[in-house]
């Protein structure tokens, strides 16, 4: 059985992990929520 | 190669299972680019004319074709390849997606350098087709088996990557094309080449990082439940017994009429919103309207597909065609009285279960024909998105235009569609209704798992993996 909380993935690995998917996606939805701000203008 | 072989991504003690969301977004946040392949359409009708469309341009519906021939390929290689995604392991399948995804758009900046229509057809319809298809499946089971407490939410956010990834690639597309572009040259070209070594390179990381759980492994703390659930089978269905059972093509059909109801709207909102309220709606608006329908769309595969892990998915597609029906009904009355507000809010729920049943229907096929073969068997259904992907824009299209055609006022064109879309989704409840469990003569049996392993040994010269 693994343990999640055994050594092996660090927190530095996990965080490094969802920031490289989490930083383009929340760039993208920023973009997307400027654009759909206009509909309440 | 043969670190991308599935003996090879085995977990060590220790991984992080929270590791491997990241690893299927990587692949989900690229290949659903292809949401947002229209930004290149009006620049490549330019591409010799550079201001306007010369002789010899390509026109809009020529370029049309580009996205058919991928989302085409996508459904067609899920299907064909889905067993082999499942018995390669992830790793294999995320670095054939890079490939082919990330070689499409190397293949089709040569038909742009060529002005040749047909290698674009081939490079990114065909080739980036297949990448989709692959792609789309490749971390499914992956998932499932490491999120066997809530695995409609691990689905679900890979699958929300998907819905998003159109958010990262429409403004990087634009951008790209500004710093290519000169007085002289449209940049689609390099643009292409850039996309595709991004695209092919963010696909590694994914394929580097991902792992399949040990065999046997179980979260911290887990167990299995006990009470059985009549739902929920502890059996696994063979990817081609599967394709023979009632319980798949009643799936089949929930999802066709699910993403039907959504993807018409979703292609004639902008349109929709300024058609049925003249003069309250300009078209500034509209493509707000348009982005926030997106957001709900990639909010929703999250939010629905994780519900359905306390809920059970029979009864989150219960929620979808009841509520979908009763809005849809709504919606030619808020045009009636003028409410934007009702109308957008009504919109925004459909868009989001829209969403939510193509992420909840992986953990649905899961609960029906267990993991072993549930990315396969998810790459058969990704079928029904390319039948709704040509009924769902027809009705809306086709009705429209024959109310128009018969007198009726651009305003109340939509009315009939949205009766019908309502009617659809009561079907979809019905079908959803009639699924029950699966006969216990399509589980795999023993002997079978262990003939199949035996083929596998003779054929690779090595066991097959877990």
């Amino acid at each position: 059985m693994a343990n999640e909380t055994q050594r092996g993935t660090t927190t530095v690995e996990l965080l490094l992990a969802w920031c490289f998917v989490g930083i383009p996606l929340a760039w993208g939805v920023i973009q997307t929520l400027e654009n759909a701000m206009k509909l309440f203008q | 190669m043969s670190f991308l072989d599935r003996s090879h991504s085995i977990a060590k003690p220790g991984f992080n299972r929270w590791m491997v969301p990241p690893a299927a977004l990587c692949i989900h946040l690229c290949i659903g680019q292809a949401y947002a392949f229209s930004v290149f359409n009006l620049p490549m009708t330019k591409l010799l004319g550079i201001t306007a469309s010369a002789a010899g341009d390509w026109n809009l519906a020529e370029l049309g074709w580009i996205f058919s021939i991928g989302i085409f390929f996508l459904g067609t290689s899920a299907a064909v390849f889905g067993r082999w995604v499942e018995e390669g392991g992830p790793r294999k399948a995320m670095f054939a997606a890079g490939c082919c995804f990330g070689g499409g758009f190397l293949v089709s900046a040569l038909g742009v350098y060529l002005h040749n229509l047909w290698i674009i057809y081939l490079g990114y319809g065909v080739l980036g087709g297949c990448g989709l298809g692959i792609g789309y499946i490749s971390p499914v089971s992956t998932l499932i088996k490491w999120f066997p407490d809530r695995p409609g939410m691990a689905t679900g956010m890979a699958i929300m990557g998907f819905g998003g990834a159109a958010f990262i690639a429409s403004p990087l597309s634009v951008w790209l094309m500004s710093k290519f572009s000169t007085p002289t040259h449209i940049g689609v070209q390099e643009t292409f080449i850039t996309l595709g070594i991004v695209y092919f390179c963010f696909m590694m990381v994914g394929a580097a990082i991902v792992r399949i759980p040990a065999p046997g492994w179980k979260p911290e703390g887990y167990t299995p439940p006990v009470v059985e659930q009549k739902l929920i089978t502890k059996n696994d269905v063979y990817v081609y017994d599967a394709i023979k059972t009632p319980q798949f093509w009643l799936i089949w059909w929930v999802l066709c009429l699910n993403v039907t109801a959504g993807i018409g709207v979703l292609g004639q909102a902008s349109a929709m919103t300024q058609e049925m309220f003249p003069g309250k709606v300009s078209a500034l608006a509209a493509a707000g309207f348009v982005g926030l329908l997106s957001l709900f769309n990639m909010a929703g595969r999250f939010f629905w597909a994780s519900t359905s892990d306390y809920i059970g998915r029979k009864n989150t597609y219960f929620c979808f065609f009841a509520i979908g029906t009763v809005l849809y009904a709504l919606v030619p009355w808020t045009g009636s009285i003028g409410s934007v507000a009702g109308f957008v809010i009504c919109f925004l729920i459909i868009i989001s279960m829209y969403g939510g049943g193509f992420a909840t229907v992986p953990a649905y096929l899961k609960d029906m024909f267990g993991t072993r073969y549930v990315g396969a068997i998810h790459g058969w259904l990704i079928t029904a998105w390319s039948a709704a992907g040509v009924f769902g824009p027809v009705l809306v299209n086709y009705i429209r235009q024959y109310q128009i055609d018969h007198g009726v006022p651009k305003a109340d064109a939509y009315n009939i569609t949205m009766y019908i879309m309502a009617g659809l989704l009561i079907i979809g409840f019905i079908c959803n209704f009639m699924i029950k469990a699966v006969h216990h003569r399509f589980h795999m049996k023993p002997d079978h798992e262990a003939l199949r392993g035996q083929v596998a040994v003779d054929a690779a010269g090595e066991p097959a993996g877990a």
